[in-house]
């Protein structure tokens, strides 16, 4: 593995013009995530969480400051060029799943292949049921989202974020439509890939779901406020057999 | 994205909303059939005059008096009307091509005999006229050289004509007069029927063109001379031996034009076909209008399509689409659309150019260029109205469009 970190971040300043009023998301966030590495960010809603997270995804540009995602700089690149970034760097996890509806499980994990300009798409559907292997979703490939349940949806949307192997997972509160058992099945996923090397930046407001995490950034105001490794970690596979949560339905 | 996958997933959008799509193309599917159908039935009636023209005669040339308007300016009163029974006889004798000629005077007026009285033009031909025209006798026979040479005063009636005089006898050997000189008639030609212009061809007599010129007092003229040739191929060659006779008849310089217009069968057709034509494109023009109409529909479903889709918009842009792809996307949805429309339109064209055929009798021609074209024109129009919201939709914020519910 080499030493460049997936995000390295410094100064990153973000202003939105809302009419003639000018409203400061991030006040200056600096940020290193090394390879292998699964942090949580924490923070309430207005922290500037969701802020960071779109501009960590490349999906927004910061008015001020330097990023470099997987020792790639992403300043002053264009829309395309952020996007063949996404597509070949990050995996999306988000909230709501977001999978495409009347599409199935395995033609959904396809998606970011499709906009694969650098590999020259072979076994396009062969890498989805590998990825739909790895979430434990071989059998349901050909499901349409509505025929799975939450759980299942999500872990679908994740098989899409891993098929393009990228550098870093990106999942923004990916456990808020959940019960708090799928929660912890999901959890204990992104543990399991991140044990095999995937770096997981994972956006939350519940303590809970941060607990599994390596490191904690909390968030207030559009700045850092606490940065800390957590002493100790949670291991969500083994809480999962614990008698309290086998009695929730 | 490859271009399977982007039809695969155009059609994927449009089989979710059948209903919805199929009301959305029925604007297009309404002006393709339109303009199929209107198409067909000018080309059906372009069929019909070029039959038409055919049935005018085998391999005839037509020799009229007065330069072709598109010569420029006209030649004048004293140029007009030159044409001569000299001039058909030196084109009979020294064309070389020319298997047949014939002068056709024309000598209006009554002809009285059998049964009644009846208004109707007398021509004066050759009996090459007969060949020219491709004409039989349906009883009786056409006079001869013999008839002609001598002038003898002998008629052939049209169909027309015998049926008026002589409804219940066989006219031949009968007794008519042509202002007021007695006719033997000699036979009844076959039926021809109308000309391209309307006409009634079998609304005539038929005599000796020496006879006419010489026996019948009064006004006549000669509109034509008429002239074929053994074989089509001969036609231009022949045009152009009948132009230089023609001048040398005329006397005419080397610097004057044509006082002459010589054209063959497939110059007639032609200026027939030009009204039927104008009316063709002004029909289809009218039916394209709904074809505009349809594209609007279209382009109002898409712009609905994308807001629903706002969300797979966001998706397919935050996992690596370009704004291009995102446009080609919908792009080529809504040109499978105007397309399903197009197809459609066309099945319903042809059933709409059959059951009018069969009410009004008339001739409908459905042509492969014409359904080509249809659909070429549909498949245009979903671009042209896809591009706003194609547009549209590429230039959402992934951020936007993410957090859209």
């Amino acid at each position: 593995m080499s030493a460049t970190p997936v995000i390295e971040a410094r100064g990153l300043v973000k202003v939105y013009a809302l009419g003639a009023t000018q409203v400061p998301a991030l006040r200056g966030v600096d940020l290193t995530v090394r390879r292998g590495e699964f942090v949580a960010v924490m923070g309430a809603s207005g922290s500037g969480k969701s802020t960071l997270m779109n501009i960590l995804g490349c999906l927004d540009v910061p008015t001020e400051g330097m990023y470099e995602l997987d020792g790639e700089s992403v300043n002053g690149l264009d829309r395309d060029a952020l996007a063949d970034i996404r597509n070949r760097k990050i995996g999306f996890v988000f909230q709501g799943f977001n999978l495409l509806p009347r599409t199935s499980a395995v033609e959904n994990v396809e998606l970011p292949l499709l906009y694969d300009r650098s590999r020259r798409r072979r076994a396009t559907r062969e890498l989805a049921l590998e990825a739909l292997a790895r979430v434990g979703l071989a059998e349901r490939a050909h499901h349409l989202p509505n025929e799975l349940s939450g759980g299942q949806q999500q872990r679908v949307a994740i098989a899409r974020a891993l098929v393009t192997r990228p550098a870093l997972l990106l999942a923004d509160e990916p456990t808020g439509n959940l019960d708090s058992r799928t929660s912890l099945e999901v959890m204990a996923l992104f543990q399991e890939l991140n044990q095999q090397g995937l770096t997981i930046v994972l956006v939350t407001h519940e303590h809970d779901i941060a607990r599994y995490a390596h490191r904690v950034v909390g968030m207030r105001d559009g700045r850092v406020i606490r940065d800390a490794p957590l002493p100790e970690r949670r291991d969500a596979a083994a809480d999962l057999q614990s008698p309290q949560l086998a009695l929730e339905p | 994205m490859r271009a399977l996958v982007l039809v695969k997933v155009a059609w994927q959008s449009i089989r979710r909303n059948t209903l919805r799509t199929l009301l959305t193309v029925l604007g297009i599917i309404i002006g393709v059939g339109a303009v199929i159908v209107m198409v067909a039935v000018g080309l059906g009636a372009r069929e019909r005059i070029h039959q038409q023209i055919q049935n005018l005669g085998t391999n005839m040339i037509v020799l009229t008096a007065g330069a072709a308007t598109q010569g420029g300016v006209s030649q004048g009163a004293q140029t007009f009307n030159r044409l001569t029974v000299a001039d058909a006889e030196a084109l009979r004798r020294e064309g070389t091509l020319l298997a047949a000629v014939s002068p056709v005077i024309v000598a209006p007026g009554n002809v009285i005999g059998g049964v009644g009285n009846w208004r109707t033009h007398t021509q004066g031909v050759a009996t090459d006229y007969q060949t020219i025209r491709d004409w039989a006798v349906s009883s009786g026979a056409f006079f001869d050289v013999n008839d002609v040479r001598t002038a003898r005063k002998v008629a052939v009636l049209g169909a027309t004509v015998a049926k008026v005089l002589f409804p219940d006898q066989d006219p031949v050997g009968q007794e008519i007069q042509i202002r007021n000189v007695p006719f033997r008639v000699l036979g009844v030609l076959a039926e021809k029927g109308q000309t391209a212009g309307g006409s009634d061809q079998d609304d005539v007599v038929l005599a000796p063109y020496t006879t006419v010129q010489t026996r019948l007092a009064g006004r006549h003229f000669i509109p034509q001379i008429l002239a074929a040739t053994a074989s089509p191929s001969d036609i231009p060659a022949a045009m152009e031996e009948i132009r230089a006779i023609m001048r040398e008849q005329h006397r005419l310089a080397s610097w004057e034009e044509d006082d002459f217009t010589v054209r063959n069968q497939e110059d007639l057709a032609q200026a027939a076909e030009r009204t039927t034509e104008v009316m063709t494109v002004l029909l289809a023009a009218i039916a394209s209008i709904s074809l505009v109409v349809g594209g609007i529909g279209i382009m109002n479903i898409m712009l609905v399509s994308v807001t629903e889709r706002t969300r797979e918009i966001g998706i397919r842009l935050a996992v690596g689409a370009h704004a291009r792809d995102v446009m080609v996307q919908f792009l080529v949805e809504s040109t499978v659309l105007a397309l399903v429309g197009g197809a459609v339109g066309v099945a319903a064209g042809f059933v709409g150019a059959r059951v009018l055929a069969r009410i009004t009798g008339w001739e409908t021609v459905v042509s492969p260029p014409t359904v080509v074209l249809a659909l070429a024109f549909s498949a245009a129009v979903g671009i042209f109205f896809g591009f706003y919201p194609a547009r549209k939709a590429a230039n959402l914020n992934p951020i936007e469009a993410l957090r859209y519910e």
